[in-house]
Order: C-alpha cells, then sequence, then structure tokens
C-alpha cells in the first residue's frame, strides 16, 4: 500500500510516500532526514501526536494554566485525554514543568503545565 | 504636553513581546545600561502566551517549545539582566527628537532617548477590512481574539465554526476548536494554495478530517442576531466570485484569519518611512528605519511565521542600537534592493555597510526546485537554488562581503525554468 503523508518534523514539511504492508515499511520517499524517516516509521505503526491544552486553575492569578504532554501521545488517545483535562483542576501557583496528570490511560505519558501560574492577589 | 514627568534615556524599547525581550536582552548584552521597556498589556511575551501550542523554538532551542515557555526563557533572562520594565504602559506618541510619551498607571512620562526600538507586533485584519457583505450578526470574530478567549480566558465561541483564512493561525485554531469539541465544518482559503506550513496542514487539518476549501472564499454572512450560516462560492484565476456555484454551510461562527498588519500607527506619525509591500518600516541591514536611531524588529517590521527569527532578527536590533548609543560609526546607504518576478519582499530594502548580511526574502507563489536569481545592472551574479519555496515560509540568503563589495545595484528575482 501507498500513503502520503506530511512530515511534521520541521517546517520545511516534506511531502512522504510511504510503501508498506500492513504495519512493514517498504521504502520511504521524501524526506530530507532520518527524522521524517522516523515520522513515517510511526505513521504507520503508532501514530503519536503532541497534545496542548489548558487546565482549570483555582486561586490563579490566570484562570486557565497552559499544559502539554511530555512526550508525544497515541493519537488515539487525544480525545480520551481532552476528556480528562475538562475535570482537572489545579491549585496556584504553578510551575513550568509542574506534572498535572501522570501516566495517562497507562501509555506513561504525563501532562505537564508550561506557563507559570502565581497565586491571586 | 507639560503633565508629563520627562527623563532623559540611553534606549527605549517599545513593546515586550518576543521581539522586545529579545531587542532589550541584546542591547543590554552589547553594551547600554540605561534601557527601558514599555509594554501596554499587564504581561510579557506579547501574542505568545496564548499560542499554547508547541513548534516554538526549533530554531533557537533546537527543541520544540509551546509559545509560553518560549517567552518564559526570555523573560526570566529580562529579569536576571535587571531590565526595567513597565508594564500596562502604553505609548501614546514619538516625536522626531525621540521624545516617547508613555501613559502608566504611575502616571505620564516622556522619555527622551538617545534611541529607540519599535517592537510594538502587529494586529489582525478584520472582516470590515477584507469587505463581505452579509447581514452584521455575532458569531464573527477574528482567529488571535478566539485564540485569546479560549486559551487564556476559558471562553468558548461556537459549536458549528466555517473559517476563512488558511494562514498558521487559521490552520492552529481549526484544531484547537476541535479539540475542545467544536464542529469546523470548513476552512475556506481564496487563493489555490494554502498560506500555513505545510506541517500545520497535516497536524490541524488531515489529523481531525477538517476539510480544506482552495479557491474558495465566503460571499455572505447570513443571520439575524447571531450567524446561521455563511454562503461560499469557489473563486476564478482573477479570485472573482464564480457566479451560480454558491453553497450554504450552516454555521454558528466564523472566524476571520485573513493576515496580520504590522502596528506602525505610532511609527508613521512621527516620519518612519514605510514599505507598501511589508506595511512596516524601510530598513537598512542594521535594521534602523529613515529616522536615525530608530530601529525596527519583529512583526512590526514584516509579519514573521516562526518567532525564532524574530528572536534572531530581535537581536541585531539590539545590538545596532547599542552601537548607535555608543556612538559608532554609523556608514551610509549604498544600494537599493529592487525585487522583481515571483518575489514579494526583499528585507532589508537599503544595504550600506560592506560586511557579510543576510537577506530575508518572501516569494509569491509556492514552488519546487525553483532558483533565485541575484542581479547587478541586468547581469546575473549569484544563484539560488531551492528544493521548496512557499508564501509562508521566509527564505534566508546570506551575501558574502566580497559579494557586495562588488554590486553597484541589486535586484531579486525568481529565474523562470
Ligand atoms: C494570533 C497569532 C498567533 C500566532 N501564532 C504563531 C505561531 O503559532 N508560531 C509562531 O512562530 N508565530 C506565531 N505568531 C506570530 C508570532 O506571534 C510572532 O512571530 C511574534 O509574536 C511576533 O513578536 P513581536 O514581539 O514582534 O509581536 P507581539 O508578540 O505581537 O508583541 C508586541 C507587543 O507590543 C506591545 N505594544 C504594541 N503597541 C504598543 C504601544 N503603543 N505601547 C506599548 N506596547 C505596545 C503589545 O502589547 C505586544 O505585547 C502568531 C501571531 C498572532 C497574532
Ligand atoms: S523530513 Fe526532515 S527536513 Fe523534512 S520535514 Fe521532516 S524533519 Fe523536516
Amino acid at each position: 500500500m501507498k500513503k502520503e503523508i506530511i512530515c511534521i518534523g520541521c517546517p520545511m514539511g516534506c511531502y512522504l510516500t510511504i510503501d508498506y504492508d500492513g504495519k512493514t515499511i517498504q521504502n520511504v520517499s521524501g524526506n530530507r532526514c532520518k527524522v521524517g524517516l522516523e515520522y513515517a516509521e510511526k505513521e504507520i505503526s503508532n501514530p503519536e501526536r503532541t497534545l496542548t491544552s489548558t487546565v482549570r486553575v483555582k486561586n490563579g492569578h490566570l484562570p486557565l494554566v497552559s499544559v502539554r504532554t511530555n512526550k508525544p501521545l497515541p493519537k488515539g488517545r487525544i480525545f480520551d485525554t481532552m476528556d480528562l483535562l475538562a475535570k482537572v483542576e489545579v491549585e496556584a501557583p504553578i510551575k513550568i514543568g509542574d506534572q498535572i496528570v501522570e501516566n495517562l490511560f497507562g501509555t506513561g505519558v504525563n501532562i505537564v503545565a508550561t506557563k507559570n501560574v502565581s497565586h491571586k492577589g | 504636553m507639560s503633565d508629563f514627568q520627562s527623563r532623559v534615556v540611553d534606549l527605549v524599547v517599545i513593546g515586550a513581546g518576543p521581539a522586545g525581550l529579545a531587542a532589550a536582552i541584546s542591547a543590554k548584552k552589547n553594551g547600554v545600561n540605561d534601557l527601558i521597556l514599555l509594554e501596554r498589556n499587564n504581561w510579557l511575551g506579547g501574542i505568545l502566551p496564548q499560542c499554547i501550542h508547541d513548534g516554538f523554538g526549533l530554531e533557537v532551542f533546537q527543541e520544540p517549545l509551546t509559545g509560553p515557555e518560549y517567552a518564559q526563557r526570555y523573560i526570566d533572562e529580562l529579569k536576571d539582566l535587571k531590565i526595567p520594565c513597565f508594564l500596562n504602559s502604553m505609548v501614546l506618541e514619538v516625536t522626531p527628537k525621540k521624545e516617547v510619551f508613555v501613559a502608566s498607571p504611575e502616571g505620564l512620562f516622556c522619555f527622551i532617548a538617545k534611541a529607540i526600538i519599535l517592537a510594538m507586533g502587529c494586529r489582525e485584519r478584520t472582516r470590515g477590512q477584507i469587505c463581505i457583505p452579509g447581514s452584521r450578526p455575532a458569531g464573527v470574530f477574528t482567529a488571535g481574539v478566539v485564540q485569546n478567549l479560549i486559551n487564556l480566558k476559558n471562553v468558548m465561541v461556537g459549536r458549528d465554526v466555517v473559517i476563512l483564512g488558511s494562514g498558521d493561525i487559521g490552520l492552529i485554531i481549526a484544531r484547537r476548536l476541535t479539540l475542545e469539541g467544536a464542529k469546523v465544518h470548513a476552512v475556506v482559503e481564496i487563493m489555490p494554495h494554502t498560506n500555513g506550513l505545510p506541517r500545520n496542514v497535516q497536524q490541524c487539518l488531515i489529523d481531525y478530517d477538517i476539510p480544506l476549501l482552495l479557491s474558495h472564499t465566503v460571499t455572505e454572512i447570513n443571520g439575524l442576531n447571531r450567524v446561521e450560516s455563511v454562503t461560499i462560492s469557489p473563486v476564478d484565476e482573477n479570485l472573482k466570485p464564480i457566479k451560480g456555484k454558491e453553497q450554504r454551510i450552516p454555521c454558528d461562527t466564523l472566524l476571520v484569519s485573513v493576515g496580520l498588519i504590522p502596528e506602525n500607527d505610532l511609527s508613521k506619525a512621527f516620519g518612519v518611512e514605510l514599505s507598501s509591500v511589508t506595511a512596516g518600516a524601510i530598513v537598512k541591514e542594521n535594521l534602523e528605519t529613515s529616522v536615525h536611531g530608530v530601529f525596527a524588529c519583529g512583526n512590526v517590521l514584516h509579519v514573521h511565521d516562526v518567532v525564532d527569527f524574530v528572536t534572531l532578527e530581535a537581536e541585531r536590533a539590539g545590538k545596532s542600537a547599542a552601537e548607535y548609543v555608543l556612538g559608532k560609526s554609523q556608514k551610509m546607504d549604498r544600494i537599493h534592493v529592487e525585487t522583481g518576478d515571483g518575489i514579494r519582499y526583499v528585507l532589508p530594502q537599503n544595504i550600506c555597510t560592506d560586511a557579510d548580511l543576510e537577506l530575508s526574502i518572501r516569494v509569491l507563489c509556492p514552488g519546487e526546485s525553483v532558483s533565485i536569481g541575484f542581479f547587478d545592472d541586468q547581469k546575473l551574479v549569484k544563484t539560488k537554488k531551492f528544493v521548496k519555496v512557499h508564501p509562508a515560509q521566509m527564505i534566508k540568503v546570506k551575501l558574502k562581503k566580497s559579494e557586495i563589495m562588488a554590486l553597484k545595484t541589486l535586484k531579486v528575482e525568481v529565474l523562470q525554468k
């Protein structure tokens, strides 16, 4: 089978063509570096994305803190994670890198803060 | 303006987005100790705190950071260097004598500066500026405003959305709205190509099955109190809607994401010469504008797609302002850079020094295996080949001192195959 995707590894955005059979890759073309190759392999075996969103904050100088996954999350878990984050509320102060949710759905991926939020007042 | 307390200062930086932060840091590191940074918002970082997605910092830090994380690195450095920064301080006017009038909670100030760095960023073009006919119901927003509402204020704007404009901001907001539970029915783009980076088409649209309608535009907004639908239509090669091919998309929200305009009202009012193409100042390679001792960088100079380039440019502006303040000799403009076929703009517009130089170039159309030619008086003196070019991606080309010394004129053009 053939699949055409755009590499998200850097702003170059190479158009990759992947020849594969089930989960085995036969050939990748169009990539300009090895990041593209690894991305193509992942897209066939287990596509992953970094997810960024926000979480509500109690007693903060801002009502929300921005968050991200500390590593790419299996694509199929993105909406489950959004549902879960909608229920989370954290207490200020929060610092960049603070862990907000640990081990999402047993994937080993954590949610961490990407903004400092100080206590209100 | 006698109610203003005045103070003499070496350097004033206007705007504390990524450009202003990096410019102030660089000026200080290059020897300017008496400087201040002025920001009208009550936060530092400009637009970055609302850009919660990742992809910032690949060039400068070699790691993908989110907007707030990227900004924090510079905010921390600004604090370490003890650079004074006034928040909630709006610059009202600048004069050709480099007096900077500011309204702040502490009162009205006039800073009399040796040098000024303009780093005011840009604002979004609105529905009015592109003239979409129809009623004026609620539910029409610009993409940046929606990004601010969702990411900073926890306010959702609608359930069924159409987005006009496929620049990066439009693409990123399409994904964000989808993640937050809205249905994005289409991203509509008048051009035959997207104005966003290909990677954002993949990770923001294709990943979420959001249709991208190229060569289409919104011809009417329908609804009484709230948007009920928009009418879209394909366009011909002159970008005019083709009659009889209209189609209605029911929706409660239309986002307009049709470009940014450098925020140059202040600059224009005190005589800074602006380019009609970039809507930013005309600069030399040291980023000095037509007013001596006034420098510009970041989105107020030209709209950047990657914040890393904003930072790098701002660092150069900070260094140039430092050289000016410290009285290093200035050279005269020697060459005016002209643009030929296929080129939207080249920065700097004027070259004066005889040193190595980097040009920032934007092309008009996307293309593969494209050559860009550099002409001196009709004679091709240099060619640069690119595997791929895209209007959304700034091209950087280095010119060596020896190459510049040999030039009398310079014209940049896309070469015909
Ligand atoms: C909605 C939006 C989304 C974007 N998303 C991305 C992205 O995903 N990735 C990316 O790389 N780039 C993105 N960009 C572009 C990115 O924001 C710019 O590259 C970068 O922020 C430009 O930095 P800047 O400092 O020039 O401008 P800004 O960040 O806009 O900062 C300008 C600052 O100047 C202040 N200011 C203006 N006028 C005055 C005045 N009169 N007095 C005092 N202060 C003043 C403003 O309040 C603001 O804080 C986005 C831009 C916008 C508008
Ligand atoms: S293949 Fe390499 S160069 Fe091409 S987009 Fe991916 S990371 Fe960038």
